[in-house]
């Protein structure tokens, strides 16, 4: 783990500040991706987590500061160009295409070519669902298979990084099982993860470092074990303790 | 006094505030300033073209709402009071059965339109304006029993608007004092009040929660205000002054027909007067309306002295041919709304 | 009878309904027929009439389809549309007048050969227009639809302008080619030659952009774009690119139907495309902005309705489909097919 930590992040937010219309969303966000590990987003609700990933995919531009991703910096460049660098996002409301098929969802992901089907096959172990709804239109399956649909588009195709915007949200409890094996086996791969995460659980589980958010900024950044071993820090940081959980 | 008479909406730049009173003193004594029958023929275009200009702009410049059936309402008017004069005959109670009719309907039908459109999505008011008002073009040359089709309808008007009549012996000023000259300044005081009129409703509350819609109708909904009835309301308010400005109109040429009011040609002159002049305020309206007007009728001269010059060029005389110069008023319009999207009174008003 | 048996068949009617629901609009071309051939006398008369109205109808879809998909891909809205039917049919009509040794002898495999000569050159022509429209004309206006509408209209006024420049003020009076004049007798009714070509040719049309939309990538692209646009730029695909690709080929397209309209009028005029935009408008409308789908059957159901009151009571052709437009309206606020956003 040492020789990882040593090396440059794979992601590095430096003094990010974005405007939404009138309002200062982000005011002055540092943020710190390590390779090979899944780094939690925390915080309430409002903090201004989705409008950081939005900011780092290029949805909202940064008004100052800069995003460095592997090392180059990202802040101007557009949202296609980002993503092709090695950036897998997987959206709040998920972003699937309902009129189109499970199939050409997967199809549309696959960016650089045709699907590899290796892949598929390791997917398909991973969402089962997926198979069996292969050719059915996406608008019809339900939130969690939705919800699998979206980070299985992330994860076709090889990324360095990927932006998960809580994936748990409103979903039952075997589904976030199944959602939470699949972001471990993407982190087996060797892939890097930001995931925004309200479920503490899910987060104490995943997380090897966690970074939290309040009012703009970051409040604290760490190892996950720290926090979650530390029921003050929670309190004083997200209002909440594990006990709660 | 007159900060009351303009609802304290005062132009608010010297140069600006010149160029209105150099407008209204030439408006108001253009048959004594400029006698002759053509340049008393301009003034009254002008009243009316302001008048209609104006209303148009309570729709795109406060409401934020784009139309292509103006020409219909303001064609709406004129062939009310055109029916009316004819079937009635002459006389002032044709007049204002004709006008009443002709803005009630113009009315009626915005608020139909309005309320199919409006309710889904702004845009589509653009597209059904343009589909209904095209329709209702075709219909009247169509109906030419009723309408006189293609040829439009010449009609008499009372008495005492025409030339024969003498309101008092000899002239005044020099200018013969004759049913003419009533009939220039019934148009004259008509669309000055009905211009004041608007310039009220702009400023009142109802003016300023359209003004809100259009920046963020989104917010407006949110805040409480029903931006469907805030937005059909203006659109009938709109409609009906248009009727009013096309009844002068009519009365004024003694006639009315499909080119006159009704053509689309019309729809794209008043869209060039509002964004040269400037919308989203009053004032605009009738400084894109004045220059808009003048220079349709002498501009056209410069041009043609222009494409003579240029004869020997090819393709140029015909470029600068002076049925061309729509041309170059739809080059101006472009970059009039990249450029200068508040229009002459905007530019005007920021120094 | 107990309350059971009442309620059951009421469930089974919600969801029949739910099902028939998106074939609908379709089935609404097919009742539009059946009704026409109870209103109309003669059935011959009705054939014919059906035919022309498919013509027509294919015509508009082709002015149209373009339209419909530039704003669903990109939410911008072309006033001047128009302007491309037009300099597509003087396009069309200059290659086919140059090539009158083609068209004037009366053998089908010239003829044809000499009109997709001229449909290529027009939609050359109006292709690289809209690639410049686009970028003069729309690209500075992106998200502001008060802006679009006047700059795309102002766009329209020049348009027309530069072609009276270039072709003089007045209309040009063309003859079809000599195969195609004239008119097949069929069961009784005559339909003309011309028209089954136009029919054939939106067909093709038709399916060829179905085929792009369902089968190719860049088909997935735009569909995808129309629902989502924010998510298919976070896959990694250059959405602009895309919708300037649609806006040519919708620019082409226009071209396509302005050969074919003036052909089928015979005379062309600078401001016969705006002239067609009446429809093209309601088209898009009733079809549900963004669909290509509603927009294929909302022109079907245009020029059908067109052409079979035009035939009963000719003044009322028009007002017919302006009627059409607030019935549909009134069924679907959104139109028939209506394009749900994302966001």
């Amino acid at each position: 783990m040492s020789d990882t930590h040593s090396a440059t992040p794979i992601l590095k937010l430096e003094g990010v500040f974005t405007n939404i219309a009138q309002y200062h969303i982000l005011q002055g966000v540092d943020l710190s991706v390590p390779r090979g590990e899944v780094t939690m987003l925390l915080g309430r609700n409002g903090v201004g987590k989705t409008t950081t990933l939005r900011t780092i995919i290029g949805h909202w531009r940064a008004h100052k500061g800069r995003v460095l991703f592997d090392g180059e910096d990202i802040t101007k460049l557009p949202t296609p160009a980002i993503a092709r660098a090695g950036l897998g996002f997987v959206p709040e409301d998920m972003g699937i295409f309902g009129d189109l098929t499970v199939e050409e969802n997967m199809t549309l992901a696959a960016v650089s070519g045709p699907i590899d089907q290796a892949r598929l096959q390791w997917m398909f172990t991973v969402f089962p669902a997926l198979e069996t709804f292969w050719k059915k239109d996406a608008g019809t399956l339900s939130g969690g298979q939705k919800q699998m649909l979206s980070i299985a588009r992330a994860m076709i195709e090889e990324r360095a990084l990927y932006l998960i915007d809580e994936p748990t949200k409103g979903l039952a409890p075997a589904i976030i099982t199944t959602m939470a094996r699949a972001i471990k086996e993407l982190k087996d791969q060797g892939a890097s993860i930001l995931l925004v995460e309200q479920n503490f659980a899910v987060a104490k589980a995943l997380g090897d470092s966690a970074s939290v958010m309040d009012d703009g900024r970051m409040s604290w950044s760490g190892q996950m074990r720290d926090l979650t071993q530390n029921a003050d820090l929670q309190e004083r940081l997200m209002g909440l303790s594990i006990e709660a959980h | 006094m007159l900060k009351i008479l303009v609802s304290g909406d005062t132009p608010r730049s010297p140069i600006l505030l010149a160029l209105l009173i150099v407008i209204l003193i030439g408006l108001a004594c253009a048959p004594f300033l400029f006698p002759g029958v053509r340049s008393v023929d301009t003034a009254a275009r002008i009243c009316i073209f302001i008048v209609l200009v104006a209303s148009y702009d309570l729709l795109l410049g406060y409401g934020g709402i784009v139309s292509f059936a103006h020409t219909m309402f303001f064609g709406l008017g004129a062939y009310g009071v055109a029916l009316a004069s004819t079937h009635m005959g002459r006389g002032f109670d044709s007049l204002l059965v004709g006008t009443i009719a002709g803005a009630g309907l113009a009315a009626l039908l915005a608020f139909m339109i309005g309320l199919f459109s409006l309710r889904v999505r702004a845009i589509f008011f653009a597209m059904i304006t343009l589909a209904v008002a095209s329709a209702v073009a075709v219909l009247v040359s169509q109906l030419s029993s009723l309408t006189g089709g293609e040829d439009g309808l010449s009609f008499k008007i009372p008495r005492a608007l025409g030339p024969a009549f003498k309101f008092t012996d000899g002239e005044i000023l020099g200018v013969k004092a004759n049913g003419k000259l009533l009939k220039y300044y019934l148009v004259f005081l008509s669309c000055f009040a009905l211009f004041l009129f608007m310039l009220r409703v702009v400023n009142s509350p109802f003016g300023r929660v359209l003004q809100a819609i259009r920046e963020n109708d989104f917010r407006a909904e949110a805040i409480g205000y029903r931006v469907v009835h805030y937005r059909v309301a203006a659109t009938c308010l709109s409609a009906a002054i248009a009727a009013l400005a096309g009844a002068l109109y009519a009365v004024w040429l003694r006639y009315v027909g499909p080119d006159t009011t009704l053509s689309m040609e019309i729809m794209i002159d008043i869209l060039l007067m509002i964004v040269i002049g400037g919308m989203g305020t009053m004032y605009g309206a009738v400084i894109g309306a004045t220059l808009f007007v003048l220079a349709q009728n002498y501009l056209q001269n410069v041009l043609s002295l222009a494409g003579d010059n240029v004869s020997t060029w090819p393709l140029l005389p015909e470029l600068l041919n002076a049925d061309r110069w729509l041309l170059w008023l739809g080059v101006l319009f472009i970059l009039s709304v990249y450029f200068f999207p508040t229009g002459i009174v905007g530019r005007l008003r920021e120094k | 009878m107990s309350a059971a048996p009442e309620h059951a068949p009421t469930i089974a009617q919600t969801s029949l309904r739910e099902r028939f629901a998106p074939y609908a609009p379709g089935l609404l071309v097919l009742i539009l027929i059946a009704a026409g051939l109870i209103a109309i006398p003669a059935t011959s008369s009705w054939l014919t009439l059906t035919v022309s109205g498919l013509a027509m109808g294919m015509m508009i879809f082709i002015m149209a389809s373009g339209l419909t998909l530039v704003f669903g891909l990109m939410d911008v809205i072309n006033f001047g549309h128009g302007a491309f039917v037009s300099v597509g049919a003087f396009v069309g009509v200059s290659f086919l007048l140059v090539l009158e040794h083609m068209t004037s002898a009366p053998h089908l495999l010239w003829n044809l050969t000499a009109l997709m000569l001229a449909i290529l050159g027009a939609m050359t022509a109006t292709g690289l227009m809209g690639w410049a429209f686009e970028k003069v004309i729309v690209k500075p206006v992106y998200g502001h639809h008060l802006k679009q509408i006047l700059v795309t209209m102002g766009g329209l006024i020049v348009v027309e302008q530069l072609i009276i420049v270039l072709w003089g003020p007045e209309e040009i009076y063309i003859t079809r080619p000599e195969a195609l004049k004239g008119a097949i007798t069929f069961a009784g009714a005559a339909l003309e030659k011309y028209r089954l070509v136009a029919v054939g040719i939106g067909l093709v049309v038709f399916v060829a952009m179905r085929w792009t939309l369902r089968r190719t990538k860049i088909g997935l692209i735009v569909r995808a774009g129309v629902e989502n646009g924010e998510m298919v730029q976070a896959l990694g695909y250059n959405l602009r690119m895309v919708f300037i690709g649609v806006f040519v080929a919708g620019s082409a397209l226009a071209g396509l139907g302005g050969v074919l309209w003036g052909l089928y009028q015979e005379v062309i005029t600078a401001h016969m495309g705006n002239q067609t935009m009446i429809l093209v408008f309601i088209v898009v409308i009733i079809g549900g902005l963004g669909s290509v789908e509603g927009c294929f059957i909302g022109a079907l159901l245009v020029g059908l309705m067109q052409n079979y009151v035009a035939f009963l009571e000719p003044k009322a052709a028009l007002i017919s489909n302006i009627a059409l437009m607030v019935a549909i309206l009134m069924w679907r606020p959104m139109g028939m097919i209506p394009v749900v956003k994302a966001k």
